[in-house]
């Protein structure tokens, strides 16, 4: 008697495999349909345009950093509610310190930035280190002290948000240099938004990382089954910190990217940033039971939400329609999940 | 078959092995010898010592008092990763193995083959590579899957068994530690699995083998080793002795009918 493989199991393992291939194009199809409504019903052609779709690539820049950061999260069967608070402490921290060394209160009051380039790189490094910080913070309590992430990161959601209120005194950073959005953050280079180069490139970058090394093949073993990672010598409190110390990071390359667009930090924002990053991450085909994910699907995950804002309010419909939806293709894409689960497992 | 053991010098020994937690004596000094090309099946009722025994010997306790020799040198294990340095690999009764990952991913989980050169000093993984290692590492026992990357949570129990006891034979060089490795399955995937036992064995490694079912016991253990309270209170060979003589010394039966 041989341990082969008996018919059935054939049957089941590739009906597991057509079902995921499909659900796993259905989110691409979805998005070419939702793409083609509007180029049809879109008044004047204004959705189907080139102008129009670098829009929509430059909204979905910053959202796609973050929703980068979150699918090592969600794989390593963690969440980060926090990314919102820390992008905008990053950026409250980076246009501090670059204020400051950049000239004397009363100069950069006028306008006048003697220290410019030591001010922009040194804001740079502090919005990058306290985006880390706050990382580090979160993945030290997750794998260090056992809390639960959803717990560690409600709570340093409200805490990130309230200390950079009260760095700033609870008003938008003044006085920033004109010259990020000159240098950076309104710039266009071979068409299309330096911000947008930037959140590709991170894409591509993080997601060969992902899907080609050893730390990625760490971070999906540790979602799949944390005791059999530990047990085949995985060190698992490492590689959970380092996905939230990139978490972190890459919230503060998007508060670095928020003050670089609008020369201000922007306090009343971000509040929804955690919800829009975790449905990218789900609605690509990520499981918040962990193991699974990819940055390519969190990319496709990131449009939909950001083609039907974009539709929208080219159409006329009033554009808090887009949290409607995000939520309900959340909710479904999870069940989607369950419902795979459910049916590769259940024997 | 395998060869008589008398003739060989053993592969692993335990000498008056003993552990203790607090007042609570766990193992009572246990002599246990492995040999090359042999299955030990490891009986005895709950609490008896055969769980300390396989930990200690896979590294993941280390025992109060007594010593582990392999080839004439005293050896203590302080960490699963000191014993699989000396060959010796544990299939636990939960597999860890990752659902999610293919079957290639978890057998080389902990153990990536990087790629040559600079790309695998930055940490890539040459998964051509791993599928080949792991296609011959399922062949060398005859398992048959549809493919390495085949998810290991769309296979049946006994193929999940199966892959753990490959992973383990492609570290283990000298001895395979198996917990229970039936004990969750029907009785065709039982067969299968002890078949792969018998062919771990027949590559020439030693295999230990703790199991509670005795007919697996008797169809599969060259040689039988009996604790109770801690203590080896019998050791049987292939073919010399019946279920009711191993249910006797497991109980410790035997004593009292000899003594009555």
């Amino acid at each position: 008697m041989r341990p082969n493989l008996h018919e059935g199991d054939v049957a089941i393992v590739s009906r597991v495999s057509v079902a995921r291939y499909i659900s796993r194009n259905f989110i691409l199809v979805t998005l070419v349909m939702i793409v083609a409504l509007f180029s049809i019903v879109s008044p004047g052609n204004a959705f189907l345009s080139f102008v129009n779709f670098r829009n929509i690539l430059l909204d979905a820049a910053s959202l796609s950093l973050l929703a980068v950061g979150m699918t090592f999260v969600v794989i390593a069967r963690q969440i980060d509610l926090s990314v919102g608070s820390v992008l905008i402490f990053s950026s409250v921290v980076a246009s501090q310190t670059c204020v400051a060394i950049a000239g004397t209160t009363q100069e950069v009051a006028a306008g006048v930035y003697p220290q410019l380039a030591l001010g922009l790189a040194a804001g740079a490094a502090a919005g990058l280190l306290s985006g880390a910080a706050w990382g580090y913070v979160n993945g030290v309590l997750v794998a260090r002290a056992n809390i639960p992430s959803f717990v560690v990161t409600l709570g340093s959601l409200a805490c990130a948000l309230g200390l950079a209120q009260i760095i700033s005194g609870g008003v938008n950073v003044r006085y920033v240099p004109l010259e990020v959005q000159s240098w950076f953050g309104g710039r266009v280079v071979l068409g299309l938004p330096a911000v947008v180069w930037l959140a590709g490139a991170i894409a591509v970058i993080f997601g060969i990382v992902l899907a080609g090394t050893r730390f990625g093949h760490h971070v999906y073993a540790i979602g799949s089954d944390e005791e059999a990672a530990r047990r085949v010598g995985i060190d698992t409190v490492r590689v959970k910190i380092s996905v939230f110390v990139w978490m972190g990071v890459l919230a503060g390359v998007a508060g670095l990217v928020d003050v670089a667009r609008f020369t201000t930090t922007s306090l009343g924002g971000h509040a929804t940033d955690n919800l829009a990053a975790i449905a990218a991450v789900v609605i690509g085909g990520g499981s918040l039971f962990g193991g699974r994910g990819t940055v390519l699907g969190t990319m496709v995950g990131i449009f939909i939400p950001a083609v039907l804002q974009n539709g929208f309010i080219i159409n006329g419909v009033q554009p808090f329609w887009q949290s409607v939806i995000i939520g309900v293709l959340l909710v479904a894409a999870v069940g989607l999940d369950q419902l795979q689960r459910a049916r590769s497992s259940g024997r | 078959m395998s060869v008589t053991e008398t003739s060989r010098s053993p592969l692993l020994s335990t000498r008056r092995l003993h552990k203790s937690y607090g007042h609570v004596t766990a193992l009572a000094g246990v002599d246990m010898d492995i040999h090359a090309g042999e299955v030990v099946a490891l009986v005895g009722d709950n609490g008896a010592g055969k769980s300390t025994l396989v930990k200690i010997l896979s590294g993941a306790i280390m025992p109060t008092s007594g010593a582990i020799t392999m080839s004439g040198a005293d050896l203590t294990f302080g960490s699963p990763r000191d014993a699989a340095a000396h060959g010796i690999q544990t299939v636990y009764q939960d597999l860890a193995l990752a659902g999610d990952m293919s079957i290639a991913s978890n057998i080389y989980l902990g153990r990536e083959m990087g790629r040559p050169g600079l790309a695998g000093r930055l940490g890539f993984l040459d998964y051509g590579a791993m599928r080949r290692g792991a296609d011959a590492t399922l062949a060398r026992l005859d398992i048959r899957l549809k493919s390495v990357d085949t998810e290991v949570r769309a296979l049946s129990g006994g193929q999940r068994q199966s892959v753990a006891i490959a992973r383990a034979l492609a570290w283990a060089s000298k001895i395979v530690l198996l917990d229970e490795p039936t004990a969750a399955l029907g009785v065709a995937q039982t067969r299968q699995v002890l078949e792969l036992v018998r062919r771990v064995r027949d590559l020439g490694l030693g295999v230990v083998l703790i199991s509670h079912n005795m007919q697996d016991v008797l169809s599969v253990a060259d040689r039988v080793v009996v604790l109770r309270l801690g203590a080896k209170a019998a050791e049987f060979t292939a073919g010399n002795f019946s279920i009711d003589q191993l249910v006797a010394a497991i109980t410790g039966a035997d004593r009292f009918l000899a003594g009555g």
